[in-house]
């Protein structure tokens, strides 16, 4: 593995062995000191074309817990379009002599196109609507804690399918664990093309029915009113997480949550800090998913 | 100024014609039979077809000279076998004014390479709100209006332009994309570009906005003109509306002819334009109807666009891929040595039906005729080198493809404009 | 890979490991405060052999520990994959601990150290000591055992392959000569 850019490519026994290193990590994290030397001299760049707080930390913290310098870059893609492009950007900062770049834009592919540019490994943070292959990990990894193996499992993922790359990165990588992904939200936020096999529903109900877990995603605030759906109020009638809607799905199914939760939209409030809420537990194996992430590809000799 | 061209084997439209000598001499073919000529070349068997005309190229000028020019827009044009060029109107500012485009013409025919037309907007700024001044446009030269680069949201002014040009004697050709259909779609809808998480322009907005405008079209006069023809559902209306006798003509670009959805797969904006690439049974259904006429016209859309602009993000990098050098080897290779679509309907489609489609005479090889010629080697094979391209867009598409059929020798009105005789 | 010799036999570790746990417990008192740590693979198993004869000698049995030193090791530069991390399990607060690492090898010294790293990280030990199957020689760090159950002067060339039941179906040491 050179960069993680998505899940083509890849097979259940990459999965596991990247959970394996993700528990060792996890060791780490429960230690009174949670740094260890790996990456000692190995610099990450974290360049976020798009805000993202919490991602940001997360990979920065991953690659501080693992001594690595981290080096990091914040813009909008559409300041950039003034002047510097994402291209001068990334050649800049590779000038400093980085081993690896962590990439979030709004568009997809641009990490794609940054592996085409540059010699050093290249993670995917986040590009447009396309993929999100850590967050997918990490939910991955919280769901095989909770339920075992994945296999024959019903996820349920609800919200903005159309515009997220949570959902498809999700599709993509619990299909590929054996599990029946249902994707459900209202029309104007559901896409016209299936994607990764999961089944597309505009039924809540359908999709929550002996669900062995529930995923909410982030709606954003903008399209809830005047973009593509009607209003708030709508939403929440139509798809939010409940008590009642969740006890369609099976008794205990955890409900997730990629965060940063907009309170009582996505979710009823009093559930996202419920017990059956693995929203935190999401951001504490981030950490330790991303930390084997920069471990496989860089506790080795550089490419 | 008189030349022989010994040894060619002509096609035209009709098909292959023989072998012959050709005299060109006062700007005409002045034989087929040979004769005594101020210089000659041997052709060696290579053929010799009417030259191309394009219907659709974005030569950037004025406004955008960093991304093409008249200068390099027009060799590039000559290189790929091309006597003329129609020059889109979606400039900076638009052609939207007879000024204007008497003024790019004046310069083009200082540019040398192959001969410019121009097409002016259809209406002001290309808002599609106010018609342009259609008739002092044709006056100053236009040869067909288009808000090509737009699309025409305005059915009504779609219909008084399409009378008031037909008065003019003069085709609209229309972008036909349903805005609102297409969003902010940047690639072609479906399950792989939903994969991908690139924005989908579904085929139903090119289709949607063909039905509109062909029920539009049977309220006028006027002649349409459909560019870049992109989907099955497209092809099938316009062949039911050429059956109902509608005056309604298509062209279609190397790239629909010749690529897919799948290229995407990359994700890199070399691959991005308008209308999108789409699905392996639309290409198939244009190379149909390129074969049997459905698509009368192949026109490169040549859009080029400065490097820097094209390595920029998916969503942000501009919309076009740049063909006029590559055009017809790309087709001779693809579609008739390995899809077997008739050389000389590629000729029809390249060289005569875009000159009939704007009442020019040409595009045939017979004496008398002008002597836009290109002489094409169908033997050499060359992969394609976007560092030799002439245009300012040295990128493609198509770079290490290898093909056949590339221009050795153009010439518009008699004279030489490009030559890599060996 | 060339097979040269067998250097000792099943009844010879048994001997020497309970050799050391004697030694173990006259260095420790009797073993108060004691943790054994077995560095992986093999240390493992040897940690837990040493633990069952502690108890044996001594009525009480030692904490037991296991540790990976993974990411601790300074030639992940030099190699073609990320290796494999192990899981490491100290189920025990090191600090103030008699803490004895166990391995099965000790050769350039830079396992040892790894684990010492590894092992401070964890806490602060009162004392660390470092016990071996084989000590080959070749040291590259200023590391010395306190307990060894066969000095064996090696070649560089040769590697010395410990087989443990546990691990790969019998009790042996092998020397084998590379190419």
């Amino acid at each position: 593995m050179r960069h993680l850019l998505d899940f083509s490519g890849w097979d259940r026994a990459r999965v596991a062995a990247l959970f394996k290193t993700a528990r060792a990590m996890k060791e780490v994290l429960s230690r009174p000191i949670k740094t260890v030397p790996t990456l000692k001299g190995r610099t990450v760049a974290t360049v976020f074309f798009e805000p993202s707080t919490r991602t940001k930390t997360s990979f920065e913290l991953a690659a501080k817990r693992l001594s690595a310098d981290v080096v990091s870059f914040s813009g909008s893609s559409s300041s950039l379009k003034k002047g510097e492009s994402i291209r001068d950007t990334l050649l800049t900062l590779a000038a400093y002599g980085v081993d690896a770049f962590v990439i979030r834009a709004d568009a997809a592919g641009v990490p794609h196109q940054a592996a085409r540019w540059l010699d050093a490994a290249v993670i995917n943070a986040g590009d447009g609507r396309r993929a999100h292959p850590t967050q997918a990990l990490l939910d991955a990894f919280t769901l095989e804690e909770a339920l075992g193996d994945l296999e024959g499992r019903k996820i349920a993922i609800v919200g903005d399918i159309l515009h997220s790359r949570v959902a498809r990165s999700n599709a993509e990588l619990l299909g590929l664990l054996g599990a029946e992904v249902w994707l459900a939200g209202p029309p104007p936020l559901l896409p016209r093309r299936p994607f990764f096999g999961a089944r597309l529903t505009a039924r809540l109900e359908e999709a929550l029915k002996d669900a062995d877990a529930v995923m909410a995603l982030r709606i954003q605030k903008e399209r809830l009113s005047g973009g593509r759906l009607p209003s708030e109020e709508d939403y929440r009638d139509g798809y939010q997480i409940t008590e009642d809607r969740l006890a369609l799905a099976k008794p205990g199914a955890p409900l997730l949550h990629p965060g940063p939760l907009n309170r009582d939209v996505e979710i009823e409030g009093t559930l996202a800090d419920g017990p059956r809420s693995l929203v935190l537990r999401q951001v504490e194996n981030g950490q330790a998913v991303r930390m084997a992430v920069l471990y496989h590809l860089l506790a080795r000799r550089a490419a | 100024m008189s030349l022989l061209i010994r040894n060619a084997r002509l096609v035209d439209a009709r098909g292959e014609r023989g072998v012959a000598d050709v005299l060109v001499a006062d700007g005409r073919i002045a034989s087929l039979a040979g004769g005594e000529a101020e210089r000659s070349i041997e052709a060696g068997g290579r053929l010799l077809l009417p030259a191309f005309l394009d219907l659709h190229a974005h030569l950037r000028t004025p406004g955008e000279e960093q991304k093409e020019s008249l200068e390099t827009g027009l060799r590039a044009a000559a290189a790929g076998g091309f006597a003329a060029v129609v020059m889109m109107p979606n400039t900076r500012p638009p052609l939207d004014a007879p000024e204007a485009v008497r003024g790019v013409l004046r310069r083009a025919r200082a540019a040398g390479g192959a001969r410019a037309l121009a097409a002016a907007a259809l209406t002001k700024g290309q808002e599609g709100r106010a018609l342009a001044e259609l008739r002092l446009l044709a006056e100053a030269g236009a040869v067909l209006f288009t808000d090509d680069g737009r699309t025409n949201e305005d059915a009504g002014v779609l219909a008084d332009g399409l009378r008031y040009a037909a008065a003019l004697g003069r085709p609209v050709a229309v972008h036909a994309e349903d805005a609102g259909l297409r969003g902010e779609g940047v690639v072609h809808e479906c399950p792989l570009t939903e994969a991908l998480g690139l924005p989908g322009n579904p085929a139903e907005a090119e289709s949607a906005r063909i039905a509109r405008d062909l029920e539009v079209l049977r309220m006028t006069e006027g002649h349409l003109h459909l560019q870049h023809l992109s989907t099955k559902s497209g092809v099938r209306l316009v062949a039911e509306a050429k059956r109902r006798g509608r005056r309604v003509s298509a062209e279609a670009t190397p790239h629909h002819l010749t690529l897919t959805v799948d290229a995407l797969k990359t994700l890199d904006p070399l691959y991005k334009v308008a209308p999108p690439l789409r699905e392996a049974a639309d290409r198939e259904a244009l190379i149909e109807a390129l074969a049997e006429g459905v698509v009368d016209v192949v026109a490169t859309d040549h859009a080029p666009h400065t490097a820097a602009e094209k390595a920029a993000d998916f969503l942000r990098a501009p919309f076009g891929i740049p063909s006029l050098e590559v055009a017809f080897p790309l087709l001779f290779t693809e579609l008739v040595e390995k899809r077997g679509v008739p050389l000389g309907r590629l000729v029809e489609a390249m060289a005569r039906a875009p000159r009939r489609l704007l009442g020019l005479e040409g595009g045939v090889l017979e004496e008398g005729a002008p002597a836009d010629l290109v002489l094409v080697d169908p033997r050499e094979r060359r992969a394609v080198d976007p560092a030799g391209f002439f245009s300012k867009a040295k990128y493609s598409p198509w770079a290490g493809w290898e093909l056949l059929g590339w221009p050795v020798l153009t010439l518009v009105g008699g004279e030489v404009v490009h030559a890599r005789l060996g | 890979m060339r097979f040269k010799a067998r250097v000792m036999e099943a009844p010879e570790i048994a001997r020497a490991l309970s050799r050391i746990a004697h030694e173990i417990l006259e260095a420790t008192q009797g073993g108060r405060d004691l943790a054994l740590v077995g560095i992986h693979t093999r240390g493992i198993p040897l940690a837990g052999r040493l633990a069952e004869r502690i108890e044996r000698f001594e009525g009480r049995r030692p904490m037991l520990g296991q540790l990976d030193i993974t990411l601790y090791r300074d030639d992940l530069t030099e190699l073609e994959h990320a290796p494999v991390v192990r899981e490491t399990v100290i189920p025990f607060d090191v600090a103030g601990k008699r803490i004895v690492l166990v391995d099965d090898v000790l050769f350039t010294g830079r396992t040892a150290r790894a684990g010492l790293d590894a092992l401070t990280d964890l806490g602060r030990p009162a004392r660390v000591y470092l016990a071996i199957l084989v000590d080959r020689g070749h040291r590259e760090l200023p590391i010395c055992p306190d307990f060894v159950g066969k000095n064996l002067p090696t070649s560089r060339k040769e590697v010395v392959k410990v087989k443990l039941a546990e691990t790969d179906g019998e009790d042996a040491v092998e020397l084998w000569e590379r190419p």
